[in-house]
């Protein structure tokens, strides 16, 4: 840094960003979150201190130059701002929206120390989000074509990242989603008010300039197999299907009509519009009280919806606030809004009514006890303590596995106990040759920008090995299969 | 893409159509289904790919709710927004012996591309199809021809034998020659029915189960079935199951989930339909 520059007092409140009245967003669809105005924007981005080593950078899994893009901020240069965060980040308005900054870029911002992190994520978001309203969109400048074609599984976080991505390094790509929308989890999982669609489907778009092709409707494992992908011509392929098996709690009653798994329920509410019922032919039941068990970032987007679709809405966790898995934002969004929260309790058992429809769940108190492998107190049920909570709906949001389709199609792709597809996590480099893989599939349920860090990782080796400079370590004749799967 | 190229009214209330969707005809295997979709506000359906060919998919449905009554009001060079597919495993399809292959209702659509192919792997094949009513018999030649024998009952005894098709079943239990395996579709009570029929005499005895879909790839969980006392999804872990192992109350009830939104849609869509004619 120059020594010369005068030294700037540090300001330690972040700006704030406007959302929308609690009262007036728990009864409508649209955007929480308003995001910063110019001025705003500026205020907040001259806070960043501009530190001689940025840990912001090492914070992020894409490793955007965050310093960089503020700075430009800083300078009312928006459209640059944009432009510096796509050299990373193909997807900035949505990361702007859904990442966990506070876990992230923004734990280690030294500004912090002494106040506020500076809002990275709320200026990511801004910039990007300048960028698409002045419709001033940016193609790079894309290298000669590769002749090298690249089929991606799945249009999530990571399928997205690594389309973008490899297209960037001149390779000829196509997406492959079975959904009849483009997106995934980002589509089918998270609600309009948290990230609106025409907020994808512009990011989206950017990657269609990209020259990324994209078929809909494909359902891979079964419409065409990885081997045929390979056989028809593709040098590779990546599987980005995510974690798309709903856990159920494995308690009586849980098929009972007005049980839902989240991914149901959210399914039902944003891909196919079912709070716009019967304009929009997809229904969902939603009764006067609707009971969400869990506590991450998908149980507070379920029991959001339930609230705007008109419903009493709970959210049941077994352990307490502290460990709650949401972001702290989304915990207090919700609560803002008027979703009541039970800790420490968990169903043992869904009761229904004589017709099959759920009249109320039955549940335990917990204390907590030692730590456990996740290194959080382990819930211990209280012997005697179950109590009736009366309910018409419940939303399982307990966690969700690999979706099982490709593994199971797939000869020679090893998975682990959990079914997910073993791959290292260095390169997404699997145990059958020119397949790679990452995100939620080979981790299990994440976040969105850990999915895009391991795309990022696996473009670059999928990159190498089209040029036929990757050494295939599962794959390698010498090495054996079972040893490198035990690692 | 997904042009209906064909249509044919096979009762007042059941429907043929043949779609253009090259790749999923090339690829779908007998006891496989699609998901359809109308249009940008149409709800994801299941259909059983009856037939596939020359780049064509057979789909027979009946008008019950609005989106089927909706797929009935459309003509040849009309276009689906989505076909997806083919879903579901595929019947396991092998030399068994003595096949009977039971179809109730529009449950003999799905039931046909099955028979046929147990009869080109070498089975005998006695299959029972019935109905309501004679109208409402849909593909008795092509069952005819699927099959070695045919027996035929109305509930109304306006064709075939009066009766239900578990009737002519046990009397071909009670003929005495070994039957390998008994594949039924139909309402879930006929299959039900059928299970109760074969448990008895442990004959091995599979059911396609219609559940409710949404993403037909096992990600949402609506399909779910109770099967052998284990959660299944009837889109990737079926469509077909063991009968004697399925829990058929469960299934009846969640079938009826959606009545009352479904009574509300078709009537805002009738309604609608109305006001254009």
């Amino acid at each position: 840094m120059n020594s010369d520059k005068p030294k700037k007092k540090l300001i330690l409140e972040r700006q704030k960003m406007s959302r929308q009245d609690p009262l007036l967003r728990s009864k409508n669809f649209k955007e929480v979150a308003l995001g910063y105005t110019d001025e705003e924007a500026v205020v907040e981005a001259v806070r960043c201190i501009d530190c001689k080593k940025p840990l912001c950078i090492d914070g992020c899994p894409v490793e955007i130059d965050i310093p960089g893009f503020i700075r430009l901020i800083q300078q009312r240069d928006f459209l640059g701002s944009a432009r510096k965060l796509k050299e990373k980040n193909s997807l900035p308005a949505i990361c702007g929206r859904v990442c966990p900054q506070e876990d992230q870029c923004e734990k280690v911002c030294l500004v912090g120390r002494k106040g506020d992190p500076i809002a990275i994520g709320r200026l990511e978001r801004f910039a990007a989000d300048y960028e698409r309203r002045i419709g001033n969109v940016e193609v790079p400048k894309l290298p000669a074509p590769s002749g090298k074609r690249v089929a991606v599984v799945g249009s999530g976080p990571a399928g997205l990242t690594i389309a973008s991505d490899l297209a960037k390094m001149g390779h000829d790509v196509t997406i492959f989603e079975a959904l009849h929308s483009i997106g995934g989890v980002l589509r089918y999982g998270i609600p309009e008010f948290r990230l609106p669609k025409a907020v994808l489907e512009a990011e989206v778009d950017y990657l269609r300039k990209l020259g990324v092709k994209i078929e809909k409707s494909f359902v891979v494992g079964r419409l065409r197999l990885l081997d045929e992908f390979l056989m028809d011509g593709f040098d590779a392929v990546f599987v980005g299907t995510g974690a798309g098996l709903p856990y159920f709690m494995g308690v009586p009653g849980e098929n009972l009509n007005g049980v839902y798994s989240a991914n149901e329920f959210l399914t039902r509410v944003n891909l196919m519009k079912a709070y716009l019922f019967p304009d929009y032919d997809t229904p969902v039941v939603v009764g006067k009280k609707v009971a969400v068990i869990g506590a991450g970032n998908t149980a507070m987007d379920a029991a959001r919806c339930a609230l705007r679709l008109g419903a009493e809405s709970h959210i049941i966790y077994r352990r307490s606030r502290e460990e709650a898995p949401a972001r702290k934002e989304e915990v207090e969004n919700a609560q803002e809004e008027g979703v009541q929260f039970h800790f420490l309790a968990a169903p043992v058992d869904v009761l229904g009514t004589p017709d099959g429809w759920v009249r109320a769940l039955r549940l335990i108190r917990m204390e907590l006890g030692e730590p456990d492998d996740s290194g959080r107190r382990r819930p211990v049920p209280v012997k005697g303590s179950e109590t009736e909570f009366d309910v018409q709906t419940v939303v399982v949001a307990v966690g969700q596995g690999p979706n099982p389709l490709v593994p199971s199609t797939t000869e020679k792709l090893e998975v682990n106990k959990k079914g997910c597809i073993v791959a290292d996590p260095a390169t997404g480099e699997t145990t059958k040759k020119g397949v790679f893989a990452g995100g939620d599939i080979v981790t299990g349920g994440a976040t969105v920008i850990l999915a895009m860090g391991a795309a990022r990782k696996a473009a670059r080796a999928i990159d190498k090995y089209l040029e036929g400079e990757f050494e295939g370590k599962y794959w390698s004749p010498t090495a054996s299969s079972s040893s490198a799967l035990e690692q | 893409m997904f042009e209906i190229v064909e249509k044919k009214d096979l009762h007042e209330t059941i429907c043929l159509i043949k779609v253009t969707a090259g790749l999923i005809a090339s690829k779908a295997l007998p006891g496989q289904f699609v998901l359809i979709r109308i249009d940008e506000k149409g709800e994801r359906i299941p259909l059983t790919i009856v037939d596939a060919r020359d780049g064509l998919l057979t789909l027979i449905f009946q008008k019950v709710g609005k989106t089927t009554v909706h797929l009935g009001t459309l003509s040849k060079g009309d276009s689906l927004a989505d076909v997806v597919g083919p879903l579901g495993k595929p019947s396991e399809i092998k030399k068994y012996g003595t096949v009977v292959c039971i179809g109730g209702g529009i449950g003999i659509a799905e039931e046909y591309p099955v028979a046929r192919a147990f009869k080109e792997a070498g089975n005998y094949c006695i299959s029972i199809i019935g109905a309501r009513t004679k109208s409402l018999l849909i593909l008795e030649d092509e069952m005819r021809a699927a099959s070695d024998e045919l027996l035929i009952t109305t509930d109304d005894g306006s064709y075939g034998v009066k009766g239900l098709v578990i009737d002519e079943l046990r009397k071909i239990i009670d003929r005495g020659k070994p039957i390998s395996l008994v594949m039924a579709v139909g309402p879930v009570v006929m299959m039900k029915a059928v299970a109760e029929v074969t448990r008895p005499y442990g004959i091995k005895t599979l059911v396609s189960l219609n559940s409710i879909m949404v993403d037909g790839t096992g990600m949402c969980g609506a399909c779910r079935v109770s099967v052998g006392g284990k959660t299944k999804f009837a889109c990737v872990d079926g469509p077909d199951f063991d009968a004697h192992e399925v829990d058929f109350d469960l299934m009846i009830g969640r079938l009826k989930m959606y009545l009352a939104d479904e009574k509300r849609s078709l009537e805002e869509f009738t309604k609608k339909q109305a006001v254009h004619s």
